[in-house]
């Protein structure tokens, strides 16, 4: 499998610093390595010369891998994340992406299907019509973005564990793994115990409208037990994985698990 | 008759007291490193959606953008809070705190304030904190009780929601993480400033006497 390289190789500057993180002037790889080898004190914590860039990397990237496994023990899938009444949305909810709005997907409703691969019965792919068919629900919670910012939104949608039971998914399997339609193509890995928590949905409506583009038009994942970069938007196609495939952020260093 | 001497001079010396036993001055600095590295790895994380009208300049944040400061961040935090819970226990089972940060009276840290604005303030002991210390040294404990508990709040407001609700909300306990973090470096200036002009309790923090 061709995975990203770890933290920001291969991902364009100019992107990333548009993105979230607009307070930098000069992003570039080394410097979150700079940033690090400075500190004198850090021999102390890694034990290894902090002139060599790759080791400290190396140990962040260990201890991140630790921390995935810590939060998965964590995870309780009965943990409902709270819920607000409609007064508490958040207007307007912020549009967040690494690119402006006006380069966000344009999806035509009506030749776009959700693809389904990987270790599932039924692989047949849905149309926008077949999917609004299936019972939905309405969740009012709050989003909370990696970089600290929080909104409450309330989207309606098909709860992701329902479908993957419709379509006869091997829940034994370790990830479901989203591909989507932003530029660059976004993807993200979710592991299969968030995949089937009661609230983790596949959302067609935002405050009881169609989404509109800005949120992920025709279909979002929703997942209101892990940051708001684990919840892909224009998602095109799902597959049910025992592979880690990575994913956009995540192989650029934002924890994979990341759960809330 | 020198050899004699150069013998007898350990045992007839009596060794200097010990001010901060062994568990105290590693802690310490285990926790000073962890410190460090959260705070300027708590700045860059701040920067990528600040609070306020203000945002930290990137030549003292660490990890160079929001992703790497996060796994600085998140790979710190077992320092601090397996150190802090360390320190937390043995400073309760070994009575430190109830000896060195108790009794606390509103009439002794206004006096042991009013000595040390003029000046007048001893410190020949110093096994003995005075009451502006104890007040600092306990209020700086609280504060990294809390400023554990409002990070854990915000690093797991789904799982450890019952943490949350103890702030109010999330972003309540975003506020309260970072005034800890502003109360520790304002506790930093003057505790660094005093360990300069106190030579001898940094000596005392380094090798125990």
């Amino acid at each position: 499998m061709a995975k990203r390289s770890f933290l920001i190789s291969g991902v364009d500057k100019r992107l990333l610093i548009r993105d979230s993180l607009k307070v930098m002037p000069d992003l570039t790889r080394r410097r979150f390595i700079t940033g690090g080898a400075s500190l004198g004190a850090l021999s102390l914590l890694t034990g290894c010369d902090v002139v060599d860039s790759s080791s400290a990397e190396e140990m962040l990237k260990t201890v991140s891998k630790f921390n995935d496994a810590v939060q998965a023990f964590i995870f309780n899938p009965d943990a409902l994340a709270p819920t607000f009444p409609e007064s508490a949305i958040t207007k307007p909810f912020p549009f967040n992406a690494y690119y402006d709005l006006d380069e966000a997907p344009e999806v035509d409703g009506k030749d776009w299907k959700l693809e389904v691969r990987g270790l599932v019965d039924n692989k047949k792919s849905w149309t926008l019509d077949e999917l609004y068919q299936l019972p939905q629900v309405t969740q009012i919670t709050r989003h909370i973005c990696v970089e600290g910012w929080s909104a409450i939104g309330s989207w309606t949608g098909t709860p992701l564990r329902d479908f993957l039971k419709l379509i006869g998914a091997d829940t034994r399997a370790k990830y479901v793994w989203f591909q989507c339609a932003d530029k660059d193509g976004y993807n993200s890995p979710l592991d299969m115990r968030s995949a089937l928590h009661p609230q983790t949905q596949m959302t067609f409506k935002y405050a009881n409208e169609i989404l509109p583009r800005a949120y992920g038009y025709p279909m979002k994942i929703r997942v209101p037990t892990k940051l708001g970069f684990k919840s892909p938007k224009y998602v095109v196609s799902m597959e049910v994985t025992n592979e880690y495939k990575g994913g956009y952020w995540e192989d650029q260093g934002y924890n994979s698990f990341s759960g809330s | 008759m020198s050899s004699l001497a150069a013998t007898d001079a350990p045992a007839t010396a009596s060794p200097a007291k010990v001010i901060q036993p062994a568990w105290v001055r590693v802690m310490h600095w285990i926790n000073a490193l962890a410190m460090i590295l959260m705070i300027m790895s708590g700045w860059q994380i701040y920067n990528a959606s600040p609070l306020f009208n203000f945002s930290f300049s990137r030549n003292i944040t660490l990890g160079g953008w929001l992703g790497g400061a996060l796994l600085w961040h998140f790979a710190a935090m077992w320092l601090l809070m397996i150190n802090g819970l360390a320190y937390l226990i043995t400073g309760f089972a070994t009575g430190r705190f109830r000896k060195k940060l108790l009794p606390i009276t509103p009439s002794g840290v206004l006096h042991d304030v009013k000595a040390a604005l003029t000046f007048k303030l001893g410190h020949d002991d110093l096994t003995v904190y005075n009451y502006v210390q104890r007040l600092l040294y306990a209020g700086i404990i609280v504060v990294g009780v809390l400023i554990v508990l409002s990070g854990l709040s915000i690093w797991k407001p789904v799982q450890l929601y019952y943490l949350v609700m103890l702030f109010g909300d999330y972003p309540t306990a975003r506020y309260v993480h970072f005034f800890c973090m502003a109360a520790i470096c304002a506790f930093l200036v003057v505790h660094v400033a005093l360990a300069l002009l106190v030579p001898k309790s940094l000596r005392a923090m380094i090798i125990g006497r």
